[in-house]
Order: structure tokens, then C-alpha cells, then sequence
């Protein structure tokens, strides 16, 4: 990872845009380019940081094991009206969006 | 099947576990069972601002007691990841799933195909959430899709199997047996119309003359939308029948995902390696990690019950039973659990409790195994009171009552009636009403 | 003003019926009419009539047994408040009235004390000055052409400007600690875990954190009490025991030991700031501490660390605004929220992953023993907050490199999980505020509120209110 690698073109960027559900507009995606490699180049400097023989840390809990009982919190259950309350489009009772076709 | 070419098979199996409420809240898990869409959510499973899981013990219990189950070491540490993808059915965009520390790797599964003792490798078994369920329509003229997010947060498990499979025989076999042991766990319906199974084969062809021993041909096709262990055995011959067909044009197969037409009976393009996803895992921050004692392992193996491999040898020993007997009786835990409260007693050999389930057709489900037993007492007791018996009470019963045999012979159908339950009394119920009758006729004609 | 009184002062005037609940509320809104154009705090200020009505029948029970029952205080609008609006500063969320209640909320509520507003912020607490909202920047209280920091600058904005008696913020990286010192408030980070984040819509997971923000320690430390502990629907809220907070308050400094950093206050440091903090270093002396210097040579990666884990965390927490179940679509988000997303995205994709992701979270690791080396040896490490005074609107928003910087003594408590406490330390000769911070061992947050109120007992920094506030 040198810093040349950092340095992402716009046909990155697009494809970082699909995989993030973004879409950008031509100005955007130049922009874009500019600046997120400027913070790449900057982070980049972790490099330099000896990390050999050093575990990963993802977080700082220091808990292990927390479960909930297998029980219904009926209390916490939202009515239909309610789960779709602030939805835009919906048709009985079910969210709507358009047609989808291909399946995952 | 052509013989320069061996398909090569690896399965990855979905179930949907049962558990009272849902894997990362306390949303009721009945999405089959749910009079109305989208009336089983709360903030965690609809992906609102803000809201956070915590995980389901039972379903994490679960998980790895199907792992033993299927031999799998359980690594003292595990954690769960997320998923990143977008998909309208997906609410939070990311799916908490298992990545790199599963909750069970490693196991293995027996399977007898044919004469042919085989091992198929199980890689891992994870636990994972089940999505909204996505349902196309026209409404106002317009193409839509509906969502339903009922479903959404369902704990799920993923099993995925080495690529050990050589025919799509040797594939329904192991279905049948994974299905098998899931409900014997009692832990998922397990239940392919109603989707709480799913399966998806991995296929890919092998060239024989081309192919170094071990070697796994460059490409896979996973093929989804299967409900049916017979429609994966379909899918499979027809997926390997295609990628033949593509070898011997000297080309090889796409790697895509291909989706079953079950009306067709073929498979079809749905995605491409081009369009692979990047599903960006990383740790589940908002789920501290899950660390077991072995202590804790050992008390998870002590809750499994006895599988069906295990009941069907003790079965054939200690009840002297024939291994086709056998197996039938093993095949869904219930039955074998009914015969074994039948036979316990010993007051009816297990051979005869064995045919009146598996022949007979008893109905298991009207009748207590205590009912089951007496009935077949008083049956038995019938064939075996000598005919000679039966006869001498038939004479006693005609003698002492002329009016009712006058009455048989001027037409009277009814009095046929009288005189049988005249012999059923007397007999105290051990006669059968067949074999009376018939000696009734015979000496009043 | 009530409002200029502390929590415990005011309490103490309700029981006396110096003046009542709907006077206190009265007084706020009176000030949020009066300053809120031109500061503008506030996102959504509830309905006055209905607040007011809550007032009059704590008034009429007058059972304020609780020392927060009647008094006002404003959320960031990053916690969902069921029935009132939550836009999180985003016009994702610009219409979005939440189906629950953050637990934090659900505390509050629950004691009496009366909620009047949900505040400015970065959207998505994506930055540092609460200029990347959509709700228009909030100016300081203290010089109106500057920012209020960030991200939680509107609540801190309010506390300053008198609209309300405390708030509950958010930080992530310096989210409470830097308005709060820009404001001349008092503010805490909790260890993480400490408070709930149920409801506290989320940017980095393994970072937010729910905190008090008060005029003093002394409040923050009765918020405390009353927000933090172990919450069922948060897995990583933390079985700890909640101590009372106020009973540490009084323990003398005698024997206490604070590090000073002296590596950290070179380079970009404002001096003015700089002196400030050396002068505070002074005091503790003359409270019976033992300052010493240390060193913290890891502290330079700080940045990087935090400018990796955070935008990936943020890029899978902000993928579930896809417009469908609430809200509307991806398009809104701001330009500095799509950088965050897809800086993340880019350092979770296969290829980048190793490079970027896991050598940040090990490099995190070794921010952990860094702290835990000095706090085994010390009760709390001092730095500043910020390496500028507030910077001037327009400033820092249009160069994302130039607005990471501002964070520098910020965003390395997060990723380690630690608590800090920044207080009031002192002012430019502008009349700008400078502000403090004290760095704890995880769950030490009895002994840094002790510390800052021994502090406030003897310096009159945090009493200090803007000239527009009269």
C-alpha cells in the first residue's frame, strides 16, 4: 500500500458508489476521486506502524456471552400500522417498491 | 452417465430454527403462521435508527448442538460478523451472519449409497438472521414487489458441505439423512414447501483424463429456488447434463448462480461472476464475543438425543428386528419413540408391534401405544381360540334361540345382527365377527 | 436567570418553591425565542403548550423527589423519541417520526425531567463543528460569525446559551468534549458501555458512547447516576455496578496523580490553549496532585486509526437509509457523510481489507496498553480538547483533511474505550473558551468527576456565560 495505490480514479469511485448504494453525479464522482484519496493518503501512514505479533481489536466491551432468554417481548412488538408508519409506499400491509426482478 | 466425467457436489443448506422468538429480538418467530404481513417487527428486526441486537441463547444452543451432531469440533471462540449487501428485503443492509469463526467446523456425515459406505465432510455450520420475504404484484397498473418483514430476523443456520458429493443420488441420500437428524434435534421443521429448509448445490463436472487426482475443476454453478429433495436431484442431473454438454464442446462453464424452474424442469442464468458481490465482512460491533468453556461443549453434547444411525443399530439388536423394519420404524423419531413405548412392555413381541406400524397401518396418531398393544392382544387371542371352540358356542347360540333363526331364515336381516352379538357376548368380545358370521351362514343355510 | 444554576441549586428552589416548573420552562423557551435565531441549536423545539402542561402538573404534585423531576434538558437528535421527530440533522431523516424511545430518553423521562427540544449536530455525527447538518449550522454562543463544535454542537449551544438546564450528547470521536469545550460547558465521555445506546442512532458502534452534558461536573455527575447501567436491549452496555457518582465529588485531590502529555502539546497547538492547559497542570498542584509529565509517541496515528474504523463502521450503520420502512433516499446524505461511507466501504473490500481495516484494529490494540501503561501508573491523564479555539463558520467544512486535524486529541479515547472529562480551563484573549480534558482507566468516571469538581471549587471558568446571554 504506497501512496501512489491511494490515488483512486473516478472509475473506482463509481464502482465503490455501486457497492455503497450511492449514486453520484459526474461532478461528485471528480470530486469525490480528489478527496477520499486525500484521506486514504493520510491513513496510509498505519503502515509505518509496527503491528507484528499484535491482535486485532473490534471492540472494547471486555463482555463475552451476553444473550437474551429464547422469550416474546410482545411489549416491544409494533402493530402493522406502526411498522409501516413512516414508509412512503405501502399497499396492504405490505412495504412496496418497485418491481424487483432478479432474485438474490 | 458419461465416464470420462465426475460431478463433483457441495451443498449449503439453510434451516430455520424454532425457536419461540427471533434471533436477534423478542419478535414471536412464526412468519409461516402469521394471519397478516409485517405484524411480527420491532425496531431491531425492521432496521430502525438506533436499535441494536442481542442474541437468541436457544438459537446459539441450537446451532451447536446440529454442529455435534454432525461431528463438528465447536472452536472455543466465535463471534458473529456482518454481511454487507443491499437488498430491499434486507432492512438493516447487512445481515448479522459468521464469517471466520463459525460456531461448528470440521464434521462429517456417513451416508450409504447403494452398497457404498461414504463420509461427506461438513465444513461449517453457522448461525445467521433470515431476511423479509419479497412477494412481486401489480398494483394500479404498475410492477411492484411487497415486502413483508415477518420473516426478517428468523434465526437461520447455514450448513456447508465439502464438495464430497459424486451424484445427485448420493446428494438426496445425504438430504435426506441432514433432514433426518434436524428434526430429530427437534430444533426446525425442517420443512422444504414451506421454506424453512432450503438448499442450494454447488455443481461443477470433472474431466477425468484431464483432471489430477483431488483436483477441483476451476469453476462452480450454485443453483437456488429448489423446494424438494427430488427437484435437487432433478437440478443436479440437469446441471451436470449442461456442463457435459459445454465440455465436450472444449469450452468450460460459467461460474454464475442459476436459478430452478421447477415447471421447465431446467435451471436458468440469474447472476454472473462479473457482477460477484463484495460483501465487506467485519466483526458485529454491537455483539460482544462468544467464548466457551469445554465444560460447556460437553453439556451441549449430553443434551443431543440418540440419532437415527445410533437408534436403528440398537433397534435391530435389541429388538430383533430386520434392518428394513428397522429403518422405517427410525425414520421420523416419533415412530420410533411410539414402537419403543409399545414394545417395552413385552406383552407383544416387537416383530408383531413392528408389522401392526409398518403393515397394519395402525393409526399411530388415534391410538396410544398402551391401546395399540391391547388391541393386538384381543386380536391375537381371536386366532388364537380354536375354531372347534367357536363352533360348539355358534351350536349353543342357534339352539337356544329358534325365534331369531326362524326369523333369518323368513329374510330378516336383522336377526343375522342378533345372533352375532348373541356369540360376540358369550365370547366376551374374543370372537371375530368375520369368522362368526361366516359360520353362522354356513349352518343356517 | 434559573437557568444559570445548577441542577442540584435549581432542584433545591423547586423544593423551596422559589419559583416553579413552568417558570424554569418558561425561562427556556423564553431564551430559546429570544437567542435561537441566531444560534440556532435547536432542530425541533417541542410544543411549548404541551411541555408547559407536563410543568404544571409536576407543579401541582409537586413531588419533585427526584433531583432531575421538572428540570429541562435537550437531546441530540441522534436519540429516537417516539411521536417526535428525529432527523439525526439529516434530510434522510427528515420526517421521521420514531415507533420507541431511546433508553437513555426512556430514563429521563421516567424521573420527571421535561424534554424541550432535540438539538443541532453533524449529520450522523460526521464531524466536528456541526456545520455538516442540513438544518443550517449552529453558531457559538460566544462569537457568532464561529462554529459551536461538534458534533453534538447544539446541545452544547443551548447549555450555553441558556436554553435549557443540561443535554445528553453523543461522542464518537470528540462529540461531547469538543463543542463542550468551544462552549464553555461541561462534558463527559463515558466508558464505553457505561450508558445505553439503545436508540442513539448510530455512526461507529465500537465508539458512540451516551454522555451527560451539564454546566458543571457536579451535574454531570447526577446525570450520570440516573443514565447510566446495564441495559437488555444493549449487549454491550456493561454489567458494571453504577456507583454514586455525587458521593466521590467531595474526596480530597491529595495524592492524586495526573499525567500531562507534554509531546502532545507541541505542533498545531494553539499557544494561547497551550498556556491554558499548563496553568490548569498549576492548580492541580495546588490541589495536592502530582502532575508529571509523560510521553505518548503512538498518539500521532491517533487520526488514522479513527478515520478508518469510524467510516467503516459508519458505511454499514447508514446502509439500513435506503428510504423503503422510513425516511427518504441515499441521495440526501450530505457530501461529507458520502465521502465517510464510501472511505469505509473502500477499506472493508476484498483486497483493502488487511491493509486498512485489520491493521487499524490492530494498531487500536496498541492504543490500548499505550493508555494502560500511563493509567496504571496515574488516576488521569490531562490534554486539551481542541488544538484551536472555534474555528470561523465555513472554515473547516469545505477541506475534509484540515476538519479531520481539528480532532487530534479527540479521537484516540474512543477507539480504547476510556472515559474523559472535558471541563472549562480558561479563555483567549478574544474570549474564546478554551477547555480540558481528563483521561480515566475504563469505569473511572467517579474519580475524573471528582477531579473536575475539586477543579470547579476553586476556578470560576465554568460559571462564565456569553455577552449575548444576559
Amino acid at each position: 500500500m504506497d501512496k501512489a495505490s491511494t490515488k483512486l480514479t473516478t472509475d473506482e469511485i463509481k464502482k465503490l458508489a455501486k457497492l455503497a448504494n450511492l449514486k453520484l453525479t459526474e461532478a461528485q464522482i471528480k470530486k469525490m476521486a480528489e478527496s477520499v484519496s486525500s484521506v486514504l493518503s493520510y491513513v496510509s501512514q498505519l503502515k509505518s506502524l509496527n503491528t507484528t505479533d499484535t491482535e486485532e481489536t473490534s471492540q472494547v466491551t471486555g463482555q463475552e456471552n451476553v444473550f437474551r432468554d429464547d422469550v416474546v417481548d410482545a411489549e416491544r412488538m409494533l402493530s402493522q400500522a406502526e411498522a409501516l408508519s413512516n414508509s412512503k409506499n405501502n399497499h396492504n400491509g405490505y412495504f412496496m417498491v418497485k418491481a424487483i426482478f432478479e432474485e438474490v | 452417465m458419461n465416464k470420462n466425467y465426475h460431478p463433483i457436489i457441495g451443498m449449503e443448506i439453510h434451516v430455520e430454527l424454532k425457536t419461540a422468538s427471533k434471533m436477534f429480538c423478542g419478535c414471536k418467530n412464526d412468519p409461516f403462521g402469521a394471519p397478516k404481513p409485517n405484524i411480527y417487527t420491532c425496531p431491531v428486526c425492521l432496521g430502525l435508527p438506533g436499535a441494536l441486537p442481542v442474541p437468541n441463547r436457544k438459537a446459539v444452543e441450537w446451532c451447536i448442538i446440529l454442529g455435534l451432531a454432525l461431528n463438528c469440533d465447536i472452536p472455543l471462540f466465535s463471534k458473529f460478523d456482518r454481511k454487507n449487501y443491499f437488498y430491499p428485503d434486507l432492512p438493516k443492509g447487512y445481515q448479522i451472519s459468521q464469517y471466520d469463526q463459525p460456531f461448528a467446523v470440521g464434521g462429517y456425515l456417513n451416508i450409504t449409497s447403494g452398497k457404498e459406505k461414504k463420509r461427506i465432510g461438513i465444513t461449517r455450520v453457522h448461525l445467521e438472521e433470515d431476511t423479509g420475504k419479497l412477494m412481486h404484484a401489480t398494483v394500479d397498473g404498475k410492477k411492484v414487489s411487497l415486502i413483508d418483514f415477518n420473516r426478517s430476523g428468523v434465526p437461520l443456520v447455514e450448513i456447508v458441505t465439502e464438495p464430497d458429493l459424486r451424484s445427485s443420488e448420493e446428494a438426496r441420500i445425504f438430504l435426506k439423512k441432514l433432514h433426518q437428524i434436524i428434526r430429530y434435534l427437534e430444533i426446525s421443521d425442517a420443512d422444504m414447501e414451506k421454506g424453512t429448509m432450503r438448499l442450494e448445490p454447488n455443481i461443477s463436472v470433472s474431466e477425468v483424463s484431464k483432471s489430477r487426482a483431488g483436483e477441483l475443476p476451476p469453476y462452480k454453478v450454485e443453483v437456488k429456488n429448489i423446494n424438494s429433495f427430488s427437484f435437487a436431484k432433478k437440478a443436479i442431473d440437469y446441471e451436470v447434463n449442461r456442463h457435459i454438454a459445454i465440455l465436450e464442446t472444449g469450452s468450460l462453464p460459467e461460474q454464475e448462480t442459476r436459478g430452478w424452474d421447477e415447471k421447465k424442469g431446467i435451471t436458468f442464468s440469474q447472476r454472473s461472476k462479473e457482477e460477484a458481490q463484495d460483501y465487506r465482512y467485519f466483526p458485529e460491533p454491537d455483539i460482544p464475543p462468544i467464548r466457551w468453556q469445554k465444560s460447556q461443549i460437553n453439556s451441549f453434547k449430553s443434551q443431543i438425543p440418540e440419532l437415527p444411525d445410533r437408534k436403528l443399530t440398537r433397534f435391530i439388536k435389541e429388538y430383533v428386528l430386520s434392518e428394513y423394519d428397522a429403518v422405517i420404524l427410525t425414520d421420523e423419531k416419533a415412530v420410533a419413540a411410539y414402537f419403543e413405548k409399545a414394545a417395552i412392555s413385552k406383552t407383544v413381541p416387537a416383530k408383531t408391534i413392528t408389522n401392526w406400524i409398518i403393515n397394519k397401518k395402525a393409526d399411530i396418531k388415534k391410538l396410544s401405544p398402551e391401546e395399540l398393544v391391547k388391541l393386538i392382544q384381543s386380536k391375537s387371542q381371536v386366532s388364537s381360540m380354536p375354531d372347534k371352540e367357536l363352533e360348539e358356542i355358534i351350536s349353543k347360540i342357534i339352539s337356544s334361540n329358534p325365534k331369531a333363526v326362524a326369523d333369518y331364515r323368513a329374510g330378516k336381516e336383522t336377526a343375522m345382527m342378533f345372533l352375532l352379538g348373541q356369540v360376540m357376548r358369550e365370547t366376551r368380545g374374543r370372537a371375530d365377527a368375520n369368522t362368526t358370521r361366516k359360520i353362522l351362514e354356513t349352518k343356517l343355510k | 436567570m434559573i437557568t444559570d444554576k445548577t441542577i442540584k441549586e435549581i432542584h433545591s428552589g423547586l423544593k423551596r418553591r422559589d419559583y416553579s416548573c413552568v417558570e424554569i420552562i418558561e425561562e427556556t423557551y423564553k431564551n430559546i425565542e429570544k437567542y435561537d435565531s441566531e444560534i440556532n441549536s435547536a432542530i425541533t423545539v417541542l410544543d411549548k403548550k404541551s411541555v408547559l402542561k407536563k410543568a404544571k402538573a409536576i407543579d401541582a404534585e409537586h413531588k419533585v423527589s427526584d433531583l432531575l423531576c421538572g428540570i429541562p434538558f435537550v437531546l441530540k437528535d441522534a436519540y429516537v423519541t417516539r411521536g417526535i421527530r428525529t432527523t439525526c440533522a439529516s434530510n434522510v431523516l427528515a420526517d421521521y417520526i420514531p415507533q420507541y424511545n431511546a433508553t437513555v430518553y426512556k430514563k429521563l423521562n421516567d424521573l420527571g425531567a421535561v424534554l424541550i427540544g432535540k438539538m443541532n449536530q453533524d449529520a450522523w455525527g460526521h464531524g466536528g463543528s456541526t456545520e455538516n447538518t442540513d438544518f443550517a449550522p449552529t453558531h457559538n454562543p460566544w462569537d457568532l460569525t464561529r462554529v459551536a463544535g461538534g458534533s453534538s454542537g447544539g446541545p452544547a449551544a443551548a447549555l450555553a446559551g441558556r436554553m435549557s438546564v443540561f443535554a445528553i450528547g453523543e461522542d464518537t470521536g470528540g462529540s461531547i468534549r469538543n463543542p463542550a469545550a468551544w462552549c464553555n460547558i461541561t462534558g463527559l465521555k463515558v466508558s464505553y458501555g457505561r450508558v445505553s445506546r439503545y436508540g442513539s442512532i448510530a455512526y461507529a458502534s465500537s465508539f458512540d458512547t451516551v454522555g451527560p452534558m451539564g454546566k458543571t461536573a457536579e451535574d454531570c455527575a447526577i446525570i450520570l447516576e440516573r443514565i447510566a447501567g446495564k441495559d437488555p436491549y444493549d449487549a454491550t452496555s456493561s454489567l458494571n455496578p453504577v456507583p454514586t457518582y455525587t458521593a466521590s465529588l467531595d474526596k480530597t485531590l491529595k495524592g492524586k496523580k495526573i499525567a500531562l502529555p507534554k509531546d502532545l502539546l507541541g505542533k498545531g497547538l494553539d499557544p494561547e490553549i497551550k498556556n491554558a492547559i499548563l496553568e490548569a497542570a498549576e492548580k492541580f498542584n495546588f490541589l495536592g496532585v502530582a502532575v508529571e509529565e509523560v510521553s505518548m509517541p503512538i498518539f500521532d496515528y491517533g487520526l488514522a486509526v479513527y478515520y478508518v474504523i469510524a467510516p467503516c463502521e459508519t458505511s454499514s450503520n447508514l446502509a439500513r437509509y435506503d428510504g423503503i420502512r422510513y425516511g427518504n433516499d441515499r441521495s440526501n446524505f450530505t457530501e461529507e457523510t458520502m465521502r465517510r461511507i464510501m472511505i469505509g466501504t473502500y477499506a472493508l473490500s476484498a483486497g483493502y481489507y488487511d491493509a486498512f481495516y485489520r491493521k487499524a484494529q490492530k494498531a487500536r490494540t496498541l492504543f490500548i496498553k499505550a493508555y494502560q501503561d500511563i493509567l496504571s501508573k496515574f488516576d488521569a491523564i490531562l490534554m486539551p480538547v481542541n488544538p484551536t479555539p472555534p474555528t470561523v463558520i465555513g472554515e473547516l467544512i469545505g477541506d475534509p483533511l484540515q476538519n479531520l486535524l481539528a480532532d487530534f486529541y479527540t479521537v484516540t479515547q474512543n477507539p480504547v474505550g476510556v472515559p474523559s472529562l472535558a471541563v472549562p480551563c480558561g479563555f483567549t484573549k478574544n474570549k474564546l473558551p478554551i477547555g480540558m480534558q481528563l483521561i480515566g482507566k475504563m469505569f473511572t468516571e467517579e474519580i475524573l468527576l471528582n477531579i473536575g469538581h475539586q477543579y470547579q471549587l476553586v476556578t470560576d471558568w465554568h460559571k462564565k456565560k456569553p455577552e449575548m446571554i444576559s
